[in-house]
């Protein structure tokens, strides 16, 4: 097989697991519109979800331009069934209470965030520039998921028990973050994508500070981790997302921003 | 007309184009505009996105197309280049100030030592836009728009909104 076409095959992949993450995640964010419990935080929330929306609609233009059939960020986001995204596992889980989605966010963002810092670095100049524009707001989902952690495990008894039981529940979701397959180890081997060995160490290191400044534990799973996003087979949640999402441009299909 | 003296005359409309959403600041201050190059008989005019969600791109690449339209020039293209990427560093010295007398706090640091302060939550005290003083404190990083955050003055009690390093 043509190696720049096999290149090129993987690249779309890979666009599309960063770009379906970041697009899935802002579309489960945007859900905590006008519900926050105070309104800085709707204010915060929504501008998460913003950055999120955004990346994704970089990621899926791009993937859109390297797959070179005449699909653009609209077609890919809103015209493939669940089977065919990409996004973590993680990504699509439903937001719970605050403290789900704060965890939620905190173990993605602090595997955005050396991810990104890595890509910023890729060989692929466009990937390149669009993870060293995304990485500086993921710096601040970083801080906020954080900030949120350290409050809600070092709060109240209650609100201590409510976040333990979310990461306890959330961390069946983590292995899917790790799994890399040939996609990842072709894009490695042309310094397009970082190890994710070393991403996994990175995020180690951070959710340990974390949790011992949230006086939080990262629980032994008994439970067998969830993994598969990256070939497509997801969780139950995702078909619901996109029944929603999808709606207005399946059921008129041209129907454009005016 | 020669090519070059078209194509900065072009540059000099498009000093017009102003931020839709902070009107005080053009595209040229911003960094957004990044090359206007003569292409086969057509002006290439090259933007780059701000912040990734930042909902005031498209229009202005509609203002962009406004003004070059409203000037008799129609055979232009605005194409976006991701590489490489923007940052609030690229705010000129006269983009900063305009922001300080509109009453926004400009970016306070560079990038990269912005990077590290959001992470480990370190942030320098922002100057207040209004009485200048550094006795200030952070109260919210996300505001009103993606590239604003929100501070306290405790000198002259004003709340304020810092552009924030991108």
């Amino acid at each position: 097989m043509n190696t720049n076409l096999e290149k090129n095959n993987a690249l779309f992949e890979y666009l599309l697991r960063l770009g379906d993450t970041s697009l899935i995640l802002g579309h489960r964010i945007a859900e905590w519109c006008g519900h926050a419990p105070i309104l800085e935080e709707d204010i915060a929330l929504t501008n998460i979800s913003l950055d999120h929306i955004g990346q994704a609609r970089l990621l899926l233009d791009y993937a859109g331009k390297i797959e070179g059939k005449g699909r653009n960020e609209d077609t890919l986001a809103y015209h493939r069934d669940a089977r065919q995204f990409r996004n973590l596992l993680m990504a699509e889980q439903p937001n719970g209470d605050f403290g789900d989605t704060m965890v939620r966010q905190f173990l993605v963002s602090v595997y955005n965030f050396p991810l990104y810092s890595a890509l910023s670095k890729s060989a692929d100049a466009e990937l390149a520039a669009i993870a060293a524009k995304s990485v500086k707001e993921v710096a601040y989902h970083v801080r906020h998921s954080s900030d949120w952690l350290i409050r809600l495990g070092d709060g109240t008894t209650e609100s201590h028990e409510k976040v333990q039981q979310s990461i306890n529940d959330l961390l069946i979701y983590v292995d899917d973050f790790f799994n890399g397959d040939e996609v990842d180890a072709l894009l490695v081997g042309q310094n397009i994508a970082p190890d994710l060995n070393a991403i996994r160490a990175l995020w180690n290191e951070t959710v340990q500070l974390t949790m011992v400044k949230a006086g939080l534990v990262i629980p032994q799973v008994n439970s067998a981790m969830r993994t598969g996003s990256r070939k497509g087979n997801h969780t139950e949640y995702l078909g619901y997302i996109l029944a929603e999402m999808q709606f207005l441009p399946r059921a008129y299909p041209d129907a454009e921003w005016l | 007309m020669t090519d070059t003296s078209d194509i900065s005359h072009i540059r000099n409309l498009l000093t017009q184009v102003q931020d839709p959403e902070v009107p005080v600041l053009t595209i040229a201050d911003l960094g957004i505009l990044r090359d206007v190059a003569l292409i086969d008989g057509t002006y290439e005019i090259k933007i780059t996105p701000t912040f990734t969600g930042c909902p005031a791109m498209k229009a202005i690449e509609e203002n962009i197309a406004e003004v070059l339209v409203e000037n008799g020039i129609q055979n232009f293209k605005v194409r976006m280049v991701m590489s490489p990427a923007w940052t609030t560093d690229w705010i000129s010295e006269l983009g900063r100030e305009k922001l300080r007398k509109y009453g926004i706090a400009p970016p306070s640091q560079s990038t990269e030592e912005h990077l590290k302060a959001i992470l480990t939550g370190k942030n320098k005290a922002v100057a207040c836009p209004f009485c200048g003083a550094v006795n200030t404190r952070l109260t919210s990083a996300f505001g009103s728009t993606a590239c604003k955050a929100l501070h306290y003055c405790d000198n002259c009690h004003q709340p304020f909104e810092e552009f924030k390093c991108h």
